[in-house]
């Protein structure tokens, strides 16, 4: 499992937190937490950027979070038009962290709104790709 | 801190797709503010070239503009901060000047966008933000800036027709601005089409891209004084940057980096909102626009739509915002952008404005944005 199965189209290939797709196709949406200060990182970080420490934890996130902001993309940069339309917005959690994201297609357009309670779901493909997205809690 | 002026300004005609190479394209504007300065390549102690480097074939475009624009062998430097490369090359060439290192510096800034499709070019531009953890989900600038939009509409109860007034101004300027790619009138019924590009942002509520180029010749006071009969000074610089990816954001109805960056440019200048004649400020979208008169003080947080239902951004009013069409009719030719606005405030402050002048404008303000608030610039200059 790598990175570059993460999300629709990936841009990166090679990173330290590549547990981050493992974690998730386990079901898990997973930030870092910094061993040597408690910083809490979303999305993850292998480098504490407090105590400059390079030891970290997994953490789960589960919510339910509050939708914060969101937008309906009517078009699509090169790669995703098959998409269109898509809901992408951002979500604070209680576990400290706000998470951007796609929004779930299922929830109703007249639901979407600031405040909106919503969770944590895995999305993957039959082609091995793993993603998330938020959807009504 | 030493003083440092702008001797010169110049830029192309801003154009959907230019007919010729960068480096020709870059030559317009250069042209034209070697002219204004009335200077020779000679007397450029040094250059600064600023561009979004990934629309172009050419490696390291800075050796190639030194060597075109006939600046060799004096050094050059290249900036980038996305859409505020220009401001940021600005900063670095007046800290240049400031420091006594180089008494006549020139920055250029430059994009042709019409080397790639519109498509490659929302991809591309989607990956000037974080392209590990955000552009797997098919990220662009509308989406992001619709969310800051949809922000401010749920925090303040802005609507999309106070976004629609704004772009209406917007074109009520474009219309006079001979170097502005769209020039057509536009009335509210046209601009509220429900062709949406990301929610709740329309067609109109976003700007073009374009190829164009934009220029600037800065100096010591000295040199200015000796060169120039109407230098215009910098009194304040404020940059501030943000968190790249969106769950580092503090909220999304301003932009931390713009807020940060207007207050550090006023202090410098030692002066507050009420003191500027004229601004030019970041309209890449209208929502931008709108968060720009409360990042930097024109209006109280929430209360930006006041000021444009009140007409109080028009060049008649309280205080005039891109009465030369902005980025909206202007197009935004991302590394020229910058340069662009800060050419406009200077012509504003010599009182060479011609049809889009402000009658008396002493202090004129810039606010220039790269990406979705990653990096803020805000520039005041004043006639004397
Ligand atoms: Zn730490």
């Amino acid at each position: 499992m790598s990175f570059d199965q993460f999300g629709v189209i990936s841009f990166t290939s090679a990173t330290k937190t590549e547990k981050f797709v493992e974690l998730l196709q386990d079901n898990r949406l997973s930030g870092t937490v910094c061993k040597s200060c408690g910083a809490k990182f979303f999305p993850p970080r292998s480098d504490c950027s407090f105590c400059l420490s390079d030891e970290m934890d997994w953490f789960g996130i589960d919510g339910p979070g509050e939708l914060i902001s969101y937008t309906t993309a009517m078009y699509a940069p090169a790669g995703f038009e098959k998409d269109v339309p898509y809901s992408l917005g951002v979500a604070e959690f209680p576990e400290g962290v706000k998470v951007f994201g796609r929004l779930d297609k299922s929830i109703p357009d007249d639901q979407l709104k600031a405040g909106l309670k919503v969770k944590v779901k895995v999305v993957s493909s039959g082609e091995g790709r793993v993603s998330y997205e938020l959807s009504a809690a | 801190m030493a003083k440092v002026a702008v001797i010169g300004v110049g830029q192309s005609a801003f154009v959907r797709s230019y007919p010729g190479s960068i480096r020709e394209l870059a030559f317009e504007a250069f042209r034209d503010a070697m002219k204004d300065a009335g200077i020779k390549s000679q007397q450029i102690d040094a250059s600064v070239i600023c561009s979004a480097p990934e629309y172009d074939k050419q490696r390291t475009p800075a050796g190639l503009m030194a060597e075109y624009l006939g600046l060799n062998p004096q050094p050059t430097f290249y900036v980038e901060s996305v859409c505020s490369s220009s401001s940021s090359g600005l900063r670095t060439a007046y800290a240049l000047v400031a420091s006594g290192l180089h008494d006549v510096v020139m920055v250029l800034g430059f994009q042709k966008m019409s080397e790639i499709s519109s498509a490659e070019s929302q991809e591309r531009m989607g990956r000037g933000a974080d392209i590990q953890w955000e552009a797997p989900f098919g990220t662009m600038m509308p989406a992001y800036y619709a969310m800051y939009a949809r922000g401010h509409f749920e925090k303040y109860g802005t609507t999309e027709e106070d976004l629609a007034l704004i772009r209406v101004k917007s074109s009520t300027y474009g219309v006079i601005n001979d170097k502005a790619v769209f020039r057509k009138s536009l009335d509210l019924e046209k601009i509220m089409e429900p062709k949406y590009i990301a929610t709740p942002l329309k067609m109109y509520d976003c700007c073009a891209n374009a190829d164009g180029s934009s220029c600037m010749i800065l100096a010591s006071e000295e040199k200015a004084r000796d060169l120039c009969a109407k230098p215009v000074w910098i009194r304040g610089l404020g940059m501030a940057t943000a968190p790249i990816n969106m769950a580092g954001r503090d909220t999304f109805s301003g932009l931390k980096c713009a807020q940060l960056a207007g207050k550090r440019a006023y202090e410098m200048a030692g002066i507050g909102p009420k003191d500027i004649d004229v601004a030019e400020v970041h309209d890449c979208f209208t929502i931008a626009e709108m968060m720009a008169y409360e990042d930097l003080g024109f209006a109280e947080p929430g209360k930006g739509k006041e000021l444009i239902r009140n007409k109080e951004t028009y060049k008649e009013g309280r205080i005039p915002v891109n009465v030369d069409g902005g980025l909206l009719s202007k197009g935004h030719p991302i590394g020229a952008t910058g340069g662009s606005q800060i050419r406009t405030v200077a012509l504003q402050l010599r009182g060479a404005a011609g049809e889009m002048q402000v009658p008396n404008a002493k202090i004129g303000l810039v606010h220039n944005i790269g990406g979705v608030g990653i990096y803020g610039n805000v520039s005041i200059f004043s006639a004397d």
